[in-house]
């Protein structure tokens, strides 16, 4: 018997039970599909958090009021300290001399209900400098951004993030020219920032920016800031340029003990250092998943090798009666085992890279399949489909064929 | 053709030993046709499961044209139920859900012929069995006697020297079984050596010898 008429047997007999063969291929491609939406899920919200924290901007170091505390991390929601001011931001940018510095944004931050027309939706409002958009990397895509002059004058200018846009005038409307209020007191927006995506904490789409000391003296009423962006001119002198910053700053508040602090100074590298923290648990949970699923498609595709051979240990005996010799029986199964490991595998990693894709466009993730996932459901899933085709296949093929008629 | 010497079968399950057939010595020569008759449970089942090399004796000698079976590896032994024998199962065993030529073409495939070859082949021993315009039915379209036919279709077409027929009648209706008999005379015609079991007297008087078994002893 040659592979051409191995092969023609295999497929006769895979259609001669269609059931069969439709249930046992069934379980494969859950088995494969399983794991690579699974992986690709977990890698598509890892890829997200990564993006999310990058897109807060490179190189940056955030001045925030409050004592010192261990990390770096201060606890949200403390009570509001009022130890930064402008000042304190334009002394660093221009008195301070130090090397490093590239930019300094002084910001102040607090959620307001914003309307225009009859619409209202509640954002954050970020008082700002023109500093703050080459800072956190934020270009404006129509109109102008917020000028010095602007802060100069205290002027009632915005700049809207296009998820604003969106919620007061409707999707793909500019507004530029019209009046937004907060609080009553009307602005005139002057531009929409690009659009950034993401979501949940900081999303810069949704936000509204107006000049920091229109901020402070009309909006809020206050004098003090937020928190003080610095960015450096390299990721390598950020300690360097964060011990002199603190330094620095010790001195102008007149302090002598670096434990006196009113404020603290966070890196980027705290906050990546945090959300790598997250991202390996992430990871580990994502192996787990996909090891269980991995494990629990396996054992479904075991038992359904199995059963299926199982249940023709008759039909095996028969063959051996007609005089198919032990090899070529042998042969016949682990064939008929490779198709049906071979479409399902197929068809599985074409259904689990459907389902990722189709479930992060939903949900709005970035659509990420890796290799190793593929490879690893395709080898273990098709592995395990070969195996127990073949094992049982060969101790059917073992037995006498009295002993493999008989078998009931 | 056939020489058994003082050829036992024992059954050991668990701590019970079952002797199915004890030492019995007989010989078949070329076309003889030869019923084995007995009660059931008498060894007869066995005995022919042994002379078809499906099984393997306990004790004893069994010669099949010159050749020791028991020196036989598996592979040789395969060979020998492809060419050698012909067996038709008191239950047919056909593959299920498989055409009527499909199941006779099954033993080609294993014995070698040549691909083009065996569709006439098959389709003549179907023929010859009356069961030319029923090619492309599966065996549940057929009845008891027309599955028996069949199988005794395929039992034919590699040529075999032996038909081994083990209660051929017994699944099916009696004027089908007529049918059946007179296609097994016809063979003894053609030179073919015919073992047949069966435990009614009418079906066994078609043979020109009869062997009687019981308790796994032929008397």
């Amino acid at each position: 018997m040659d592979y051409s008429e191995l092969l023609a047997e295999a497929k006769d007999a895979l259609f001669l039970n269609k059931m069969r063969t439709g249930l046992a291929t069934l379980g494969i491609i859950i088995g494969i599909s399983a794991v690579i939406t699974l992986v690709s899920l977990g890698q598509s919200g890892q890829k997200s958090v990564e993006t999310q924290i990058q897109s807060l901007g490179s190189n940056l170091l955030t001045v925030m009021p409050g004592a010192q505390s261990s990390g770096g991390i201060r606890g949200a929601g403390g009570a509001q300290t009022t130890s930064l001011t402008y000042e304190d931001a334009k002394a660093l940018q221009v008195n301070s001399n130090i090397v490093g510095i590239k930019n300094v944004s002084p910001e102040i931050a607090q959620r307001s209900q914003l309307t225009a027309g009859g619409n209202n939706t509640n954002v954050q409002v970020q008082g700002v400098t023109n500093s703050y958009f080459p800072v956190h990397s934020l270009n404006i895509q129509t109109g102008n951004s917020i000028t010095d002059q602007d802060v100069v004058a205290a002027r009632k200018i915005a700049v809207l993030g296009p998820q604003v846009v969106t919620d007061l005038f409707g999707e793909g409307a500019t507004p530029v020219g019209q009046t937004v209020r907060i609080n009553k007191e009307a602005f005139t927006v002057v531009g929409i920032t690009e659009e950034k995506g993401g979501s949940g904490f900081q999303n810069q789409d949704n936000m509204i920016f107006i000049p920091l000391t229109t901020a402070q003296k009309i909006v809020f009423g206050v004098d003090y800031i937020s928190s003080i962006a610095i960015e450096t001119t390299s990721k390598d002198n950020m300690t360097d340029v964060q011990n002199q910053v603190g330094y620095y700053l010790l001195s102008r508040h007149k302090l002598s003990d670096p434990t006196q602090a009113d404020f603290s100074i966070l890196s980027q590298q705290d906050i990546i250092g945090a959300a790598t923290q997250v991202t390996g648990i992430f990871t580990t949970l994502l192996a787990g998943i996909a090891a269980i699923s991995l494990l629990v498609g396996g054992i479904g595709i075991m038992n359904i090798m199995l059963v299926t051979v199982i249940e023709r240990t008759r039909e095996i005996g028969l063959r051996k009666a007609l005089g198919a010799k032990k090899k070529t029986v042998i042969a016949q199964f682990l064939a008929e085992a490779i198709i049906l490991t071979g479409v399902g595998g197929i068809l599985g990693l074409m259904f689990g890279i459907l389902l990722s894709f189709i479930i992060t466009k939903l949900i709005n993730l970035p659509f990420v399949i890796s290799l190793y996932s593929i490879v690893l459901a395709f080898g273990v899933s098709a592995g395990i489909g070969v195996l127990f085709g073949w094992y049982p296949a060969r101790q059917a093929s073992n037995l006498s064929p009295i002993e493999a008629l008989r078998y009931e | 053709m056939i020489q058994v010497t003082h050829l036992s079968k024992i059954y050991k399950n668990d701590s019970v030993e079952t002797v199915a057939i004890n030492d019995i010595s007989f010989s078949i020569k070329k076309g003889e046709f030869v019923s084995i008759m007995g009660p059931s449970g008498s060894g007869k089942s066995t005995l022919m499961h042994i002379l078809g090399g499906l099984d393997i004796p306990t004790k004893g000698k069994y010669t099949l044209d010159g050749q020791d079976v028991e020196k036989l590896t598996d592979d040789e032994l395969a060979e020998i139920r492809n060419k050698k024998i012909g067996f038709v199962f008191q239950a047919f065993n056909l593959l299920p859900r498989t055409t009527a030529i499909k199941n006779v073409m099954l033993p080609m495939v294993y014995g070698g012929v040549p691909k083009e070859e065996r569709f006439e082949k098959a389709k003549k021993f179907l023929e010859m069995v009356g069961l030319g315009d029923r090619l492309e039915h599966t065996s549940n379209q057929l009845s008891g006697g027309q599955m028996q036919r069949v199988a005794i279709a395929r039992a034919l077409v590699m040529d075999p020297a032996i038909i081994l027929a083990d209660e051929p009648t017994g699944n099916i209706a009696s004027t089908q079984a007529a049918e059946i008999m007179a296609i097994f005379q016809n063979l003894h015609k053609k030179g073919h050596t015919i073992i047949m079991i069966t435990h009614e007297h009418d079906i066994a008087r078609h043979a020109k010898r009869i062997i009687t078994m019981k308790d796994g002893r032929i008397i």
